[in-house]
């Protein structure tokens, strides 16, 4: 086991080189010139040659690549223009609201998502599975950013319910957070939920058919076991494979739902330094999502051997 | 293919007649996507988005961005069927203008995944050298979230429609080409590919003529699924301000532009959410229903 995560690190290790890679060319992209974009207009030429030289855009390209895969080993993301602190640092402080939120919305995912698709499963071609079906295929083609919208809209302003946007810590208050973050995590769930319902209705369906649920049923057990012991073990099988796309489509949300909610979190520092050119953070903020999604891949993976016996990873290899 | 085999080293003109799956599918794959209900569904209500958005012109005669003060916020009315918005700009000729320009972004990044996809997806597979490097490098833009990546590329672009389409395309290449490849790795290794090689055939004409057609299956199935991210994705671009310029009405441009008068006027942004909303999910009906015809094995898609 130790082997094969030791095995799964070091196979991450170009792939992180090349992720880094992109981050820090996507400054590269901007067309013309990088430092009057975040200068503006009325920027003398000193003070875009100090944006030249703070950025350190006055020196060639591989120059800055080195200085950046230096600094990024490190830990050295750069430094954000806009808050005038290591990026690293703005990450860290604002990664647990993140954190709070998507854990939120990944048990809606999962709690939802799963009941949803087996009910569906065993309630097979009624009108039950196709209600079910309907609002899963609804909620994968719901942009979540206008659900969100339309939430507001009816809790918030008409209803009166929960609040339209603000955050209060869990630490402080538990119910303030609770009624805080409950319509942005809606929002981010839905999209998820129909895809997992989809996915946990056919592998449902598969796994109804297979020799063992026979046996179980010919030996009498009660249904609520065969399903909920028998079958959900190989169910979720595939379940927590997505578990890594789940969380990847929850961080990219979180830019557009966090700003529509005024939430003070990772997804809105992304989604301001992308209105407001500050090039140093959306580099260093990409670069940290994506080598953090990249290890929480690897530890899905490792829990993968833990839900299903077959998968040994240390043989043969 | 029996026969074929059976004169291998004989038959130049095996090159001629290799097996023909786009003649097969489309007589009987078409007529069992014809039976599919959810594809039929999906086609009609996609089939209707796009009519409307190329029709623009002649189902409203008022400029989506002529300006008309004296009627700003008009609730949905005979005059207004959609309202109006706080220019008082008639949003049914926003909404179907919209239809064009953001169905014209999802053709776009189609196109751009189908050409790059098949070429990258092709070499990887086919050229065993290319294929470590190619798919390492595919890796690494997988890694990113999706919309995640496409609004860090958009952000250093600038606003455009085409900063839109390469953004998007960018994002969703590496995800085409891993599919293409998957597929070419298996048609590679079968006989009728080996039979044409020692018949002669050059591997260009290989990768053309018998490699590629046996590829199209999931290769449709997932076009049909990128179009639909690709309008979601654009919808976001544009409601963060990186898509289409504003006045252009793109639906997303107009739920963002909506989103200041939501509490007087929340039909700006409630219509053009419901419109990509249909649009979307016809797409993910197409989808579904191309694969379960075409490609039964492909049940998860990667988001």
């Amino acid at each position: 086991m130790g082997r094969y995560i030791l095995q799964r690190l070091i196979q991450a290790v170009p792939i992180l080189a090349l992720v880094s890679l992109i981050s820090f060319s996507i400054m590269q992209l901007v067309p013309g010139d990088a430092a009057t974009l975040i200068g503006g207009p009325s920027a003398t030429p000193a003070e875009l040659q100090a944006i030249r030289e703070n950025l350190g855009l006055d020196k060639p390209f591989h120059v800055q690549l080195l200085k950046f895969y230096a600094g990024a080993l490190q830990g050295d993301l750069g430094r954000s223009l806009l808050l005038g602190k290591p990026v690293l640092e703005a990450t860290i402080e604002r990664l647990p609201v993140t954190i709070s939120i998507s854990i939120y919305a990944m048990i809606l995912t999962l709690f939802f998502g799963i009941l949803a698709g087996v009910i569906a499963a065993l309630r097979q071609n009624t009108w039950v599975d196709q209600t079910v079906m309907t609002f899963a295929l609804l909620g994968v083609s719901i942009p979540n950013f206008w659900l969100g919208l339309m939430m507001i809209v009816l809790f918030a302003v008409h209803l009166g319910w929960l609040p339209s946007g603000g955050y209060i810590p869990w630490q402080t208050d538990l119910w303030g957070w609770f009624r805080t973050t409950t319509l942005a995590a809606v929002s981010l769930a839905v999209l998820q939920m129909g895809l997992l319902a989809r996915i946990t209705r056919s592998t449902m369906l598969e796994v109804l058919r297979q020799d063992y649920i026979r046996t179980a049923k010919a030996k009498g057990l009660p249904k609520h076991l065969i399903v909920g012991k028998h079958a959900m073990a190989n169910v979720m099988i595939p379940v927590v494979t997505i578990i890594g796309i789940i969380l990847s489509v929850l961080i990219s949300g979180s830019v557009v739902i966090e700003a529509i909610f005024s939430i003070p979190g990772v997804g809105s520092l992304l989604g301001n330094a992308i209105l407001r050119r500050d090039y140093p953070m959306i580099q260093g903020g990409l670069l940290f999502v994506a080598g953090s999604l990249m290890l929480m891949n690897i530890v899905v993976d490792v829990l993968y051997v833990y839900l299903d016996p077959r998968v040994r990873y240390d043989r043969g290899k | 293919m029996t026969e074929a085999s059976s004169n291998i080293g004989y038959a130049p003109e095996l090159d001629e007649t290799p097996p023909q799956p786009w003649a097969f599918w489309r007589t009987d794959t078409f007529q069992r996507l014809i039976r599919h209900r959810a594809f039929m569904v999906g086609a009609v209500l996609f089939a209707i988005v796009a009519l409307v958005g190329a029709l623009a012109p002649l189902i409203t005669s008022v400029d989506p961005n002529a300006l008309s003060i004296r009627n700003k916020f008009k609730p949905p009315s005979w005059e207004y069927p959609f309202g109006t918005d706080n220019f008082g700009r008639s949003q049914l000729s926003r909404v179907v203008y919209g239809a064009r320009l953001s169905l014209g972004i999802g053709l776009g990044v189609l196109v751009l995944n189908a050409v790059f996809g098949v070429l990258l997806g092709a070499a990887a597979g086919y050229v065993r050298k290319l294929d470590g490097p190619l798919m390492r490098v595919a890796d690494a833009f997988m890694a990113f979230p999706a919309i995640l990546l496409a609004i860090g590329i958009a952000a250093a672009l600038g606003p455009s429609s085409m900063t839109a389409v390469i953004a998007i395309s960018v994002v969703y290449i590496p995800r085409t080409a891993r599919i293409v490849r998957a597929s070419v790795l298996v048609v590679r290794e079968m006989e009728f590919v080996q039979a044409a090689l020692a018949s002669g055939a050059t591997h260009y004409r290989i990768v053309r003529k018998h490699v590629l057609p046996n590829c199209m299956a999931p290769l449709i199935v997932q076009l049909s699924f990128i179009f639909a991210y690709a309008v979601l994705t654009e919808a976001v671009l544009s409601f963060l301000g990186l898509g289409a310029a504003p006045p252009a009405p793109t639906w997303g441009n107009i739920i963002a532009e909506g989103r200041t008068y939501m509490r007087e006027a929340e039909w700006i942004t409630l219509i053009p959410g419901i419109v990509l909303a249909v649009t979307v999910l016809s797409l993910n009906l197409l989808g579904d229903g191309l694969r379960d015809v075409l490609d039964p094995r492909l049940k998860v898609q990667q988001g």
